[in-house]
């Protein structure tokens, strides 16, 4: 018999040191748990978390418990101003602070990619943590799983939060009431424009970023010197018009807005004018509409310009009690007219 | 916004809305031909703050409105085909066939997609050899200059893969078939600015002589439209019969000279069918013979497909003018942009579309 030569063989093992995310890392194994101990351990850090348990074990303080889900599938990843991992953080946390919640917890869901590089991980996990530590907020339970190449589009991300509202305060977009007027906390559709310049598909390029940003903070702030703020709200997808529609519908009431207080920056105004879309309708990912007593207002407009994502906020309308569950606008010229919920998607005009 | 703020100032609207006032001594009908001016005037307001004498009934203008079902049903055939990328302007996305829309057939694994110009669809097939690029072709004379350099430049590529399904309109041949018909009742014009811009007015006078109509060359802003509507009002208090340029900072008697050659060399003059009007002899512009290999009914085996209106819809009385959205049975009750009948709901400058979002 031969002799046997062994210089050349090597032990299939998998590779831990793979610098792209590939099907091993969701097997729930060795590479699982590398991932966790190497990428999100290090980032998301706090005692729940690192328990290494199925659950988080957390103590609460008195009140009532919010909870908000939302899932993140924004292309492209990075955009200027922000990205799916900042996005994840600060979309959930403004979903419980506009409750009236102060956030305290997230959880996050990751779906990967086969052949997501690490390093993109790497940087979305790191956006997750400063957004999170802006926000005050621990993220205290993930998952993560992978799918095959080409059926997820690099990452997604879902994430949950859990907030604590006070006894008594009472935020719902049924409270709104005639005599409010309507906050909105600074300029409009600048998420939107930033994230379709990004995709590239459009030829054109724009210094807009995106406004992403959490807004437990500014939030805390107007409800600090106010007790008369009846509604809170993220005017997200859909933009201004299509979230104070459903407030008057939920409070069956009229919100009049006036045109000319309508703040939009005159890159978006531009682009909008360009594309054919209106501002109205463009997402926003952080600023809040605020619908407060009418004697409430000013300071509730100081609070939030002392804030540092609410310098431009301005009085945008007000409500009235007819005709129920219409917003309308006063135009620069004095007519009126009916700002509609947005039909489907909104789409850019032939000419 | 320099060239588009000036032209929203309220206070100069406001002066030009006083001269009507003043000049309007009895009711007047105009019509708006363009779409866009419908949408501007509806989202402005500009209806509301006429004096009650003036009319403003609702032009032809809006070419996504205008494409026959059939049309948009070929499109349709052609965009579900594996081998093909479909290209087309964003709002006849949800434009609906007889049976369904872009969207859908890109829900069910065709290819569409949104390109804001034409030659992008050129970029498209350049990027995708082993794919069929088509890119549908519609519009007034404002959209040609672009449809066609998209197919010289495809020609100058000697691109085998891009293809255009045309359903180009002209503002004229409609004209004629408004003010020639018995039930006319439009005694002035608003032309539509933008596609003087690139026509001039050089095909519109023997309209003017023929019906004896005033015309005013109209642009979209809402100082343009006022404008527009206060020479119309001038010209028929003193009966004069004229084209007045009220847009002059884009329009001349010639128009784009450039654009019109290239216009000639690809496209010729054809019948077309108007959707809810019906044929228009000359009103259409086609691919000229020797672009029959860019020509996407020839490439397509879609000739044969005929399909039928929705008996409900009113969409073609509306676009002569004989007819306001809120006369139909069926506005906002079968049919709003969630569930258009017709395309006058379905475009943003349909006039349907444009009564229901601001709350006509």
């Amino acid at each position: 018999m031969d002799k046997i030569d062994l210089t050349g063989a090597v032990c299939p093992l998998p590779l831990s040191d793979n610098e792209q995310i590939v099907m091993g890392h969701g097997s729930g194994g060795k590479m699982s748990h590398d991932l966790i101990t190497k990428i999100f351990l290090p980032a998301f850090d706090n005692p729940a978390l690192s328990a290494g348990d199925d659950g988080a074990v957390l103590a609460l303080p008195a009140g009532r418990l919010v909870l908000s889900v939302d899932s993140h599938v924004v292309f492209p990843l990075f955009f200027p101003g922000g990205d799916i991992g900042h996005l994840a953080v600060c979309g959930t946390v403004n979903d419980v602070a506009v409750m009236g919640a102060t956030p305290l917890y997230l959880t996050a869901g990751f779906i990967l990619e086969e052949g997501l590089p690490l390093e993109t991980l790497r940087r979305v996990v790191e956006s997750m943590k400063q957004a999170a530590d802006e926000a005050g907020v621990k993220i205290v339970s993930g998952d993560t799983k992978v799918v095959e190449r080409g059926k997820a589009d690099g990452l997604f991300v879902s994430t949950t939060g859990v907030g604590i509202l006070p006894e008594g305060r009472e935020i719902s977009g049924s409270r709104a009431k005639a005599g409010d007027v309507v906050i909105l906390s600074g300029f409009m559709g600048d998420h939107g424009i930033a994230v379709l310049a990004a995709r590239g598909e459009l030829g054109f390029e724009t210094a807009v970023q995106s406004d992403c940003a959490p807004l437990n903070h500014l939030i805390a702030a107007a409800l600090a010197v106010s007790e008369n703020i009846h509604v809170l709200r993220d005017p997200t997808r859909g933009g201004v018009a299509t979230t104070l529609n459903e407030i008057a519908k939920q409070a069956g009431v009229c919100i009049t807005l006036n045109e000319l207080s309508l703040p939009v920056r005159p890159a978006v105004a531009s682009t909008c004018e360009m594309l054919g879309f209106d501002p109205l309708y463009v997402a926003n990912e952080g600023k809040v509409l605020v619908l407060v007593a009418r004697a409430d207002a000013e300071k509730v407009l100081a609070a939030l310009r002392a804030t540092k994502y609410g310098e431009d906020a301005v009085v945008i309308g007000e409500v009235s009690a007819a005709p129920q569950g219409r917003v309308l606008m006063k135009t620069a010229f004095g007519s009126t007219r009916v700002v509609d919920m947005l039909a489907g998607e909104m789409l850019p005009r032939i000419c | 916004m320099k060239y588009v703020t000036e032209f929203r100032d309220a206070e100069l609207v406001g002066g030009v809305l006083e001269k009507i006032r003043q000049t309007v001594t009895r009711p007047w009908t105009m019509m708006e031909i363009c779409g866009g001016q419908t949408h501007s005037i509806v989202r402005y307001g500009i209806d509301q703050l006429l004096p009650p004498e003036i009319e403003l009934v609702h032009g032809p203008g809006c070419p996504v409105c205008v494409t026959p079902l059939e049309q948009i049903d070929r499109a349709l055939a052609i965009a579900a085909r594996p081998d093909v990328i479909f290209t087309s302007y964003g709002d006849m996305l949800r434009v609906p066939g007889s049976a369904r829309d872009l969207f859908s057939v890109r829900a069910s694994g065709g290819e569409v997609r949104v390109v804001y110009s034409p030659l992008d669809a050129v970029k498209i097939a350049q990027a995708n050899p082993d794919k069929q690029v088509v890119f549908f072709a519609i519009g007034f004379e404002t959209t040609a200059p672009a449809n066609v350099m998209a197919v010289m430049q495809a020609k100058n590529l000697n691109l085998k893969n891009f293809s255009v399904l045309v359903s180009h309109v002209r503002v004229p041949p409609a004209m004629h078939a408004i003010l020639g018909s018995p039930s006319n009742r439009v005694q002035g014009f608003l032309l539509a600015g933008h596609v003087n811009a690139v026509m001039g007015y050089h095909e519109y006078p023997p309209l003017l002589e023929k019906y004896q109509v005033p015309m005013a060359i109209t642009g979209f802003e809402p100082l343009d439209l006022v404008q527009g509507i206060y020479e119309t009002v001038r010209m028929l208090e003193a009966g004069r019969v004229e084209i007045v340029n009220a847009y002059a900072r884009a329009v001349t008697f010639e128009g784009n000279q450039p654009a019109q050659k290239m216009i000639n060399q690809v496209f010729m003059e054809c019948d077309r069918a108007w959707r809810g009007i019906g044929v228009i002899p000359a009103s259409g512009w086609c691919l000229r013979p020797e672009f029959d290999g860019f020509n996407a009914e020839k490439r397509f085996d879609v000739g044969d497909i005929v399909t039928k209106e929705s008996p409900l819809c009113i969409a073609g009385q509306i676009m002569q003018g004989l007819k306001k959205p809120h006369d139909c049975s069926a506005f906002g009750k079968q049919c709003s942009p969630e569930t258009p009948l017709g395309a006058t709901m379905v475009s943003s400058e349909g006039a349907c579309a444009a009564y229901y979002k601001y709350g006509r």
